[in-house]
């Protein structure tokens, strides 16, 4: 017999998280993972295992970035993988006090633009080892590397360079222009 | 670049208030609501509609993908034409533009913009983790991605290149919320001080709760046609004179350091030793600048333009702004609000609805907001919508609406006019 009018649906014994019943709010959730891939980024996570921070160079041009690309964005050639100084300097900074929900965790931390000498353009890390007021724009800093390789960027980090502390002399620029 | 279409016309808008959280209408319903008001404003009827574009950022938001379509079918639209417009912040101004193309290429006489975000479906900080989803996600994303953490940069950046200060970034704060009190649609009009400013909450230094935007639910609607629809439709339509787009790295750390692009009103010896862009200015909305004032035939614009509806999503974005957009020259943003140019009394006003600061930004929704508060503006019928005349200013011919996102990957201008 395939017919059965008395078939019931099976029921969930979950139940529900009601915010408000007018209008009716109930929670949704939803979470995946995906199996993500750094493609031609690749090999700039699997050099931070060897302590090495990886950026590329145009073939053509001789662009340095140092946010590594597998093609240059100034003349469209293809680069290649070059290792960068492990010290650089603050292009610009800031520390977060709040932060998107999966980062509220670790606030104040903060972020930094570093620039290399020889290279054309930047990287973004974050800076341990100092607070909001030690940091300066010119600051000189140097790479660390996690022990343990997470393959995300923040295997590497940066700390202030022995000897970086903020001298008086660096004071506020009134309006220039 | 040339614009070689046909005349396009904003004809009618509309704006729900914006708010942080309106959980008795979804974003179908907002958008009704503003479709409404703009074709009961014009006596229109949807049969006077020949499409659509539809503009929302994010479908994290509400999990809910092709809501544009939903829209389209909500607002009784369907079978006509319509397509969905992303570009992060600049979503709004990217649909808006969309709009003016649909009509300059002769395929539509009507259309219709719509624009809505319901950002009030999640809280703030995963909010905030879907905006920060617009950032590389192999680089910057992982490291601590948070977009205010990003301006902030650009901000301090910006302090040390030209020495604008953190008492200039709160003017910018206390104008904008000073100017949405008598903005009906407003979320957050007050009456603030530097030291309101300084002493809110530090979200990201140098920027405080008070230097940044709030998040909302809102939806905004404008009406845009051909000449001869537009004059059939009301007696005083505004004109689109001009349409500039431009575009940027994703990555702030990708940013060139090359020569300014310069406007009519500038001469390379004004720029002899900036890097540009670098970190402290928005290549982009300089692009979009120059190709909209080409269009426009505006060679000065601060003598000619009237008002700014800008992208004010952070304090320090409004002053980089007014530089990109030649209003002053780079390095000189900080004492453009220091001397008052941006006030309502001021030069040229800037966000005279209050911006995103004070308005709100439903990040669909807002750069259509910026148009329809305009388009209220240069038809002197501020009084009408606003129940108010203290924001009409007094004979605006022609203003500029400018829409952004995330540090400055897309920007778009539009020049707005009375007709001649
Ligand atoms: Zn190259």
């Amino acid at each position: 017999m395939t017919i059965n009018p008395d078939a019931k649906m099976d029921e969930s014994q979950n139940g529900t998280e009601i915010y408000s019943t007018d209008p009716l709010i109930v929670k949704s959730t939803y979470s995946i993972d995906y199996i993500h891939s750094y493609a031609q980024d690749s090999e700039f996570f699997r050099a931070l295992g060897k302590k090495k921070l990886m950026g590329s160079r145009c073939k053509k041009c001789h662009y340095g970035f140092a946010t590594p690309r597998s093609h240059c964005m100034m003349c469209g050639a293809e680069t290649e993988w070059v290792e960068l100084p492990t010290k650089g300097k603050i292009h610009s900074y800031t520390t977060c006090y709040f932060g998107s929900e999966v980062f509220l965790p670790q606030t104040p931390f903060n972020l930094v633009l570093v620039e290399f000498e020889g290279f054309d353009s930047l990287f973004m890390a974050r800076l341990i080892g100092a607070e909001q007021d030690d940091m300066y724009v010119g600051m000189p800093i140097v790479a660390k590397f996690k022990r343990l390789q997470s393959f995300s960027p923040t295997d590497v980090y940066f700390v202030p360079a022995k000897g970086s502390e903020k001298k008086p002399s660096a004071a506020v620029k009134k309006n220039k222009r | 670049m040339k614009h070689k279409g046909r005349k396009v016309y904003m004809v009618s808008g509309g704006v729900t208030k914006f708010a942080k959280s309106t959980p008795d209408m979804d974003f179908r319903l907002r958008v009704k609501k503003a479709f409404d008001y703009a074709l009961n404003d014009v006596g229109l009827t949807i049969n006077d509609i020949d499409g659509s574009v539809a503009s929302y950022f994010s479908d994290h938001f509400q999990r809910q993908l092709m809501s544009g379509i939903m829209v389209q079918d909500y607002l009784g639209l369907t079978p006509k034409p319509s397509k969905r417009v992303e570009g992060g912040g600049a979503t709004g101004g990217l649909s808006f533009q969309t709009g003016y193309e649909e009509i300059a290429s002769g395929r539509m006489d009507t259309c219709a913009v719509y624009g809505f975000e319901s950002m009030s479906h999640v809280n703030t900080w995963k909010g905030n983790e879907f905006i920060a989803l617009a950032s590389d996600t192999n680089f910057d994303y992982p490291v601590g991605g948070f977009y205010t953490g990003y301006y902030a940069m650009m901000a301090v950046r910006h302090m040390h290149e030209f020495g604008t200060t953190v008492e200039q970034l709160a003017k910018v704060s206390i104008k904008n919320h000073e100017n949405a009190l008598n903005n009906p649609y407003a979320q957050s009009p007050m009456k603030l001080t530097v030291e309101d400013v300084r002493n809110s909450p530090m979200v990201s230094y140098p920027l405080t709760r008070l230097d940044v935007c709030a998040m909302s639910d809102g939806a905004a609607v404008a009406i845009l046609a051909s000449e001869e629809k537009a004059f059939e439709i009301t007696k005083h339509p505004i004109e689109i004179t001009g349409i500039g787009t431009g575009t940027d790295t994703m990555r702030l750390a990708d940013r060139p350091f090359g020569k300014v692009p310069l406007l009519p009103n500038e001469k390379p010896s004004d720029y002899r030793d900036l890097k540009y862009p670098g970190i402290h200015s928005f290549r982009a909305g300089r692009s979009a600048a120059k190709e909209a004032y080409e269009a426009a035939g505006i060679t000065d614009p601060l003598k000619e333009l009237d008002a700014v509806e800008l992208h004010d999503a952070y304090t320090s974005s409004e002053i980089q702004t007014y530089e990109d957009l030649g209003l002053c020259k780079y390095g000189e943003g900080g004492q453009f609000i220091e001397e008052g140019k941006s006030k309502l009394n001021g030069k040229v006003p800037v966000n005279f609805s209050g911006g995103l600061l004070a308005c709100g930004h439903p990040v669909g929704a807002t750069g259509i907001m910026q148009g329809v508060f305009m388009f209220w503006q240069l038809q002197k019928t501020i009084k009408k919508h606003f129940k108010s005349d203290k924001l009409q200013l007094n004979n605006p011919k022609r203003g500029l609406i400018h829409s952004h996102a995330g540090t400055g990957t897309y920007v778009t201008v539009s020049i707005m006019e009375v007709p001649k």
